[in-house]
């Protein structure tokens, strides 16, 4: 699995995809390969995608420090941290002063898996802004 | 200190600042060099695994043959006394003890091969185990690295392409605009659709003389007419 292939594989979906999303992808160049995948109605958060040598890393930047209110800062970080089970194949982390949600997929999953983790991943994503509002500025 | 705690340090005193390693590269390669190394023993264990089994397997076929003829000597030489052939008896007797020897030999080098194997068995198991759990530890350098390779190409992209990240409320707020836009021109074009099909049923029933009639020039003289009186 690499990204060229993921992305082959969203570019071609067009409207057979079974997710109901468009989906555009874009490499981005550097050290190691990400690919910028942008769902149509969605582009303000795109995911980032890399492929290492065991997993395929899907991460959506959520929001950054400076964004958190300080005062109920660790109330926030409590829920986040309740939250990571029950929310559907994504999970949270803190990229440097970026919080983040991401899934990690075995280097061995389909197309079709990939597209799926992004979907619902894009659709946390939102969710998550959605209800944490309240601790963000 | 564990690869694990390692990289939780480097993460909270900020190495991640770009270009420098979390672990650095030498002690990854050592790393790789031991995982190929357990990746080597761990062969030569299963090779040496299958060849003692091989070896017990032998022996107990062996300890088998030895078995069954002693049995069968033991026969003769119950036959031999029954028929009063004491000499004959003996003679069957005697090869019975060698037999027996020859049985607590076989027996001892069996023994011997099945220590070994579980031996062995231990050995690869550990040695399984100890190699899954450095490819782990490996995997995280890897990923932590990666994780921040990606992370600058990404803040790169971004800073090159002038455009910025958004705050996370702007962003699902615009989403849902978005969204609601959509929703609204896919109600519009739904009304529209409606009005369309009420509009195609009124000219088949007017068609058929039902409901509200148009005006024609006749029903109009009708009605000027009847005012007349």
């Amino acid at each position: 699995m690499n990204i060229h292939l993921i992305a082959n594989h969203l570019n071609e979906l067009a409207d057979t995809s079974d997710t109901g999303f468009t989906f555009d992808s874009l490499p981005i160049a550097g050290d190691v390969d990400v690919l910028q995948v942008t769902i149509s109605g969605r582009e303000e958060i795109p995911i980032f995608v890399s492929v290492t040598d065991d997993q395929i890393l899907c991460i959506a930047y959520l929001w950054g420090e400076e964004e958190v209110k300080q005062a109920t800062r660790s109330e926030m970080l409590e829920a986040m941290i309740e939250m990571n089970i029950p929310m559907p194949l994504s999970s949270f982390s803190k990229i440097d002063d970026k919080y983040v949600i991401f899934g990690a997929l075995s280097v061995t999953s389909s197309l079709h898996d990939v597209e799926h983790e992004l979907s619902v991943l894009s659709d946390n994503s939102l969710e998550v802004i959605n209800e944490m509002a309240d601790y963000l500025l | 200190m564990s690869i694990f705690g390692k990289i939780i340090t480097a993460l909270r005193g900020g190495a991640s600042e770009a270009g420098e390693a979390i672990v650095d590269a030498n002690a990854t390669r050592i790393f790789a060099q031991e995982i190929r190394d357990a990746e080597n023993h761990l062969t030569k264990a299963k090779r040496d695994l299958t060849g003692i089994m091989a070896k017990q397997m032998q022996a107990q076929r062996e300890l088998d043959r030895i078995k069954r003829s002693i049995t069968e000597h033991e026969g003769y030489a119950v036959s031999a006394l029954n028929k009063g052939d004491e000499s004959l008896a003996m003679e069957v007797a005697e090869k019975i003890s060698t037999l027996e020897v020859e049985l607590s030999e076989q027996q001892a080098s069996f023994d011997s091969y099945e220590k070994g194997a579980i031996r062995l068995k231990e050995l690869v198991k550990g040695t399984e185990r100890q190699l899954a759990d450095y490819q782990r530890q490996l995997s995280m350098v890897k990923t932590t690295e990666s994780v921040q390779k990606a992370t600058a190409a990404i803040t790169d992209n971004f800073s090159n392409s002038n455009s910025k990240l958004l705050n996370a409320k702007q962003s699902l707020e615009r989403i849902k605009a978005k969204q609601q836009d959509f929703d609204d021109r896919l109600q519009a074009s739904e009304d529209l659709a409606d009005e369309g099909s009420d509009k195609s049923l009124k000219d088949k029933l007017a068609q058929a003389g039902i409901g509200e009639q148009q005006a024609n020039a006749s029903s109009v003289l009708e009605r000027l007419k009847a005012k007349q009186g």
